[in-house]
């Protein structure tokens, strides 16, 4: 198919000076991603160089028939890895033509919150390690894993190499390039304890840019995952019985937590957490239940639990904070499918924000 | 899946700064490599200046859930033939959050014996000739026999050319280059007696780079096979019966063996390890029994014999040092799966430091 690559790589910066630009959005299910493509006349550098653009709700669960468009805003721009040149990738969130958020935004209300002046005092970072499956396209069934049956138990698997031991690597190491290629702060990857099983982390990332990157991030992989044909879950315990499920911890600090005495003020946020864990638990992702049972290296999903250097608990802390006296600590609760958006901004207000 | 291929070897020296780090350890069962990657800021050439990190222990076998970090210290940097540009993969030991070596950390103690003022005088070197087979991935039988049954005897394979002789080779030549390119010493490779087996070699290094550069050559080898969708086994007896097993013969030297006088010194060296053959030999690999028959070119696992050119012997002096008088001998008893920090300081162990 050389001919086909050659038309997609074409360098078209000989030619007039357009900007293709592709307006990624969230659908109705609050977890498919959509995107579709304008040219733009010349080279775009900020968002708010951006036109708003529309598209049809209704095809994506989002408005009825009769009143069909959705208004699309430009948040954050990033170079397009696909099509690389002067294109690029923009995150949109979206609207009714009123001005009216959607239901399904959650970043209206995030981006709210990173507002509030408390919280921008607090310059809240954030590290999330994405957790996702890779599933073989037509079967459904992990890649990797023999069809009509199971590869031996985990032990092997966790950060492992091998034709027997790890399966897809191209698709992470091509999504790990693409991402820094694109702007994004991918700041790791490793194999996971699941076979078929990967992680990549982004972050920090200062307030709404955490949700606006990791939205990306996916939007990415997905669509390398196409060009491989393989097929990517985010579903956080995509093999019932003794298979781990996904996660998608989010790393979390303040401008307290950080400085001298940082670690009395993560314990205060813990506890602060603790108090309004079924709310947040609530908020944490579709499904999350079937993976937090306090086996495979979770917590009980109706326990509240924090530990130092714990990895059975719903608040994990590393023994190199405790040791300094400040740093950050890794909620664990979240689940592969959650919305960044509303988890960062949630942690944010029950900790910075709420007066219990 | 050319796209894919463009993704994966996208030069980010264009685009960024950051530099991707391999970071490689040994698992718990003191064989299974693992690796994960972090960004780093920008290219960094020395391991004092890369930061430590941590693992999940309770994954590998080699911390317990409630208490899992393991902390990774970095050793040796070496260019990522996979990744190319600034990239690097680090050969790292593992600790305990403490400070203290894991148990599973046999660098620690090398590195301790090649510190030595008495051994770093002596300048230890060490050629490792690591021999291993291929296996056919879903059925782990060798690569290019017919499954269900065996090739014709081994006669024509030991650097063998042609399809019905030599299997693997792509395998092969892609780590030799690799290897180069990643700055370890590899000088040489050879197709074996039994049909998919092969063997590299990688010396003269000095003290625990020979150990540091072994485990990375391994390293990049299994990551090719996993990419050639075929699996590398270290088994020293992988099959029963008339075929060759798979050693890891150690060639040494000392400063004092290579200079005039120095096969008087060597006969004197063979004779102190000849009292320990029964510790040297507990610390040669696990399986090693199947291996060390007498038969196929190997002294049997009791007994301890050297001769000069002798195939049979447990330790081998070639002729042309017999004939200037001076230079290096080779101890045949370590077997493929030997982890060569232990076998390296273990023989400067016993032959420098006179340990009885």
């Amino acid at each position: 198919m050389s001919l086909l690559n050659d038309l997609i790589n074409l360098d078209l910066s000989e030619t007039p000076e357009k900007t293709i630009v592709e307006y990624i959005w969230i659908g109705g299910s609050g977890m498919d991603l959509r995107s579709k493509a304008r040219t733009l006349p010349g080279p775009v550098t900020d968002p708010s160089q951006l036109p708003k653009w529309n598209y049809d709700g209704s095809s994506t669960g989002q408005a009825p028939g009769e009143d069909s468009e959705v208004i699309l805003y430009p948040q954050a721009i990033f170079p397009d890895p696909f099509r690389r040149g002067n294109h690029i990738l923009v995150m949109c969130d979206t609207y009714t033509p009123a001005g009216e958020p959607i239901p399904t935004n959650k970043r209206y209300n995030a981006a709210k919150t990173f507002s509030h002046p408390d919280v921008v005092d607090e310059e809240p970072w954030y590290g999330i390690e994405q957790e996702y499956t890779l599933l073989q396209k037509d079967v459904k069934w992990p890649l990797g894993w023999p069809v009509g049956g199971f590869p031996g138990p985990q032990g092997p698997y966790y950060c492992a190499i091998g034709a027997d031991k790890a399966f897809g690597r191209e698709i992470v190491d091509a999504h790990y390039k693409a991402c820094l290629y694109a702007g994004i702060n991918i700041s790791g990857i490793n194999g996971e304890v699941m076979p078929g099983q990967w992680e990549y982390q982004v972050g920090p990332s200062v307030g709404i840019s955490a949700g606006d990157q990791v939205w990306v991030s996916r939007y990415i992989l997905e669509r390398i995952a196409e060009i491989a044909g393989v097929v990517v879950s985010f579903d956080p315990k995509p093999i019932p019985g003794d298979w781990n499920g996904a996660g998608a911890h989010t790393n979390y600090s303040t401008k307290s937590m950080r400085e001298e005495g940082g670690f009395e003020v993560i314990k205060a946020a813990i506890d602060k957490l603790g108090l309004k864990h079924k709310e947040h638990i609530a908020a944490y992702g579709e499904g999350n239940e079937r993976r937090l049972t306090g086996r495979h290296e979770t917590a009980n999903i109706d326990t509240f639990l924090w530990g130092v250097a714990n990895r059975g608990a719903s608040i994990r802390v590393g023994r190199d904070t405790e040791k300094a006296g400040k740093g950050y600590f890794e909620d664990r609760r979240p689940a592969s499918n959650m919305d960044p958006y509303a988890v960062t901004s949630m942690i944010a207000e029950t900790t910075i924000l709420w007066k219990p």
